[in-house]
């Protein structure tokens, strides 16, 4: 066996190893016992898989190459490392975008390399390209939604119009560029409508949406991988692109599911557009002291608690915590019930609890415990509104009829943190806040936590 | 390289298909944000491909998109990495607190 034979044969065997490893890794991560050592596994894949890639034959810029890399793998790692775990749906799309990018990037040095290909070929670098291309951008403009840089939805009569417009027009494009015209302008317009199409689909859509697009725009990055892996004969690339492209839609379908939004609805319309009448609601809101909801809570034998987003606005996950252990030891069954959109994506808010310490045994999702509020001494709702409003079961004409809630107006006791009377996120008016069991204790949730905290300690 | 029929690429395709969805069908919502970042991480593998696509470019112009292909697939990889592992550390049950605070919770 020649050199250049055993280096190819090394070369393989590492890219058949990494594709084991992502796949063992992803299953790993799906369960919350092995998920940490899940992520290590991948990473070891992808290691070996970039380490080998330098031996590649036939290959130079290979300065320009580690520059790219450090530069890239430095930036990457930085602000990885620093952002907050309230603000890690952006960043999973901002990394997301990257990778269409470099999709769509490798697409363009084979499409403007020249040369003879098959049409398989060369469709399917037009495929990725077009696709990694609106993976990027449209990522991109959900990164600057959730950061908050973009602050207005864009809506206007004909977006769609204009989207499929642009679209069609890539179409005719692509089928150019795959016909064989090698004219680098062809080439550079049709990456450049792909950019904008991305742009102008992700533009309309709210920020509540925002993780279901991200989702899917992870999906439609593994596919362009796949589509380049193709061109690129790598194995590793197809498999790992498929995967990520087959388990990214089934992750698409299952959020947009929890939020009781189809896919279609959310790529074509903005919430609220079709919107139903209000509900009216009877009764009053019943404030109550932290005193008495400790004392409440301390003597209770089962305590579920509800967080919402607004918990983590508030910062008050820790206190949240530390309010539970002194329950725990007290010989209070106290558990999480956590709903899909509690977070700003689904299972957000685990990442939240867990940062606070709260071990995962103790958080349930909403069809395990909700049939256990009926036996629950105290619901404590904190940050959550739309998730516990019982109308989404009752109310036909409401704009959230038919979204799986957590049923705490169940419990025997309702205690709702919250910072004033108005009404929530999507504007509907929660019908649990004037139940006979429900209470309300106004105020900052961390503040109230604190009180809490104090009250349960004094006794 | 081995030659990849076209034919071989198409089954991989598919297998690879059946196997993502057989992956992820049951896992539980609370995984749903760290499985999203963790695929996100997989498909960085692309850094692999533009490295790939830069050694082979030529003029200048496939070079600078290469040379950005190649920060991006890097970008992608190592921060889908990073991300993904710091929210999976802090999965941990009621067994094993961490330790910052195991003092506190053993009491």
């Amino acid at each position: 066996m020649s050199g250049g034979d055993t280096v190819n044969l090394l070369i393989q065997v590492s890219y058949y190893a990494a594709a084991f490893l992502f796949i063992m890794g992803l299953k790993r991560m799906s369960s919350p016992v092995t998920a940490a050592s899940g992520i290590k596994w991948a990473g070891i894949g992808m290691l070996v898989a970039t380490l080998i890639t330098f031996a590649y034959p036939d290959m130079h810029n290979y300065a320009l190459m580690t520059t790219a890399i450090f530069i890239g793998g430095v930036l990457a790692w930085w602000t990885g490392k620093r952002v907050a775990m309230t603000d890690m749906p952006q960043m999973i799309a901002l990394y997301n975008g990257m990778g269409g990018g470099a999709a769509g990037a490798i697409s363009g040095v084979e499409l403007l390399g020249g040369g003879e290909h098959s049409l398989v070929f060369m469709v399917l670098a037009v495929l990725g390209g077009v696709i990694g291309s609106i993976s990027f951008s449209g990522s991109m403009i959900a990164f600057g939604k959730l950061q908050g840089l973009i602050r207005k939805d864009f809506r206007f009569k004909g977006q769609n119009i204009l989207n499929v417009t642009i679209l069609a027009v890539i179409a005719v494009l692509g089928m150019v560029v795959i016909g064989g015209d090698g004219n680098p302008n062809t080439i550079a317009l049709f990456f450049a409508l792909a950019l904008v199409l991305g742009v102008t689909m992700t533009l309309p859509i709210g920020g509540a949406d925002m993780p279901v697009v991200i989702s899917l725009y992870n999906a439609l990055t593994g596919l362009a991988v796949a589509f380049e892996g193709f061109v690129l004969e790598n194995a590793a690339m197809i498999i790992a692109g498929t995967v990520v492209g087959s388990a990214g839609t089934l992750l698409t379908q299952l959020m947009a599911k929890a939020m009781n939004r189809s896919l279609a609805n959310v790529l074509f319309s903005g919430f609220g557009d079709s919107e139903g009448g209000t509900t009216e609601v009877s009764g009053s809101m019943k404030p109550i002291e932290a005193t008495d909801v400790g004392v409440m809570m301390a003597f209770a034998q089962k305590v579920i608690i509800v967080p919402g987003y607004g918990m983590a606005v508030a910062q008050a996950q820790h206190k949240v915590w530390e309010l539970s252990r002194l329950l725990i030891d007290r010989g209070v069954d106290v558990k999480f019930a956590i709903h899909p959109v509690a977070g700003r994506m689904p299972g957000h808010m685990n990442v939240l609890l867990a940062e606070a310490g709260v071990p995962y045994d103790r958080i349930y999702d909403a069809d395990e415990i909700n049939a256990e509020f009926e036996t629950t001494d105290v619901a404590l709702v904190i940050g959550a509104n739309d998730v516990v409003n019982p109308v989404a079961r009752t109310d036909k004409s409401s704009p959230i009829y038919g979204m799986p809630i957590l049923d705490a107006d169940k419990a025997h006791n309702c205690i709702v943190i919250k910072r004033g009377q108005g009404a929530g996120f999507s504007g509907i008016e929660n019908a649990l806040f004037f139940l006979d069991n429900t209470r309300m204790l106004y105020g900052d949730g961390q503040a109230m936590a604190s009180e809490l905290i104090s009250a349960v300690k004094e006794m | 390289m081995i030659e990849l029929s076209a034919f071989a690429a198409l089954y991989i395709f598919m297998l690879a298909a059946f196997t993502g969805y057989e992956v992820i069908a049951k896992v539980p919502a609370i995984l749903h944000t760290p499985l999203m970042s963790g695929s996100n991480f997989v498909h960085g593998i692309v850094v692999v491909g533009a490295m790939v696509a830069l050694g082979e470019a030529e003029s200048t112009a496939t070079q600078v998109i290469g040379f950005i292909g190649v920060i991006l697939g890097a970008g992608n990889a190592v921060g889908g990495y990073v991300v993904t592992e710091r929210m999976l550390q802090m999965f941990r049950s009621s067994g094993k607190p961490k330790d910052a605070e195991s003092g506190e919770s053993s009491q």
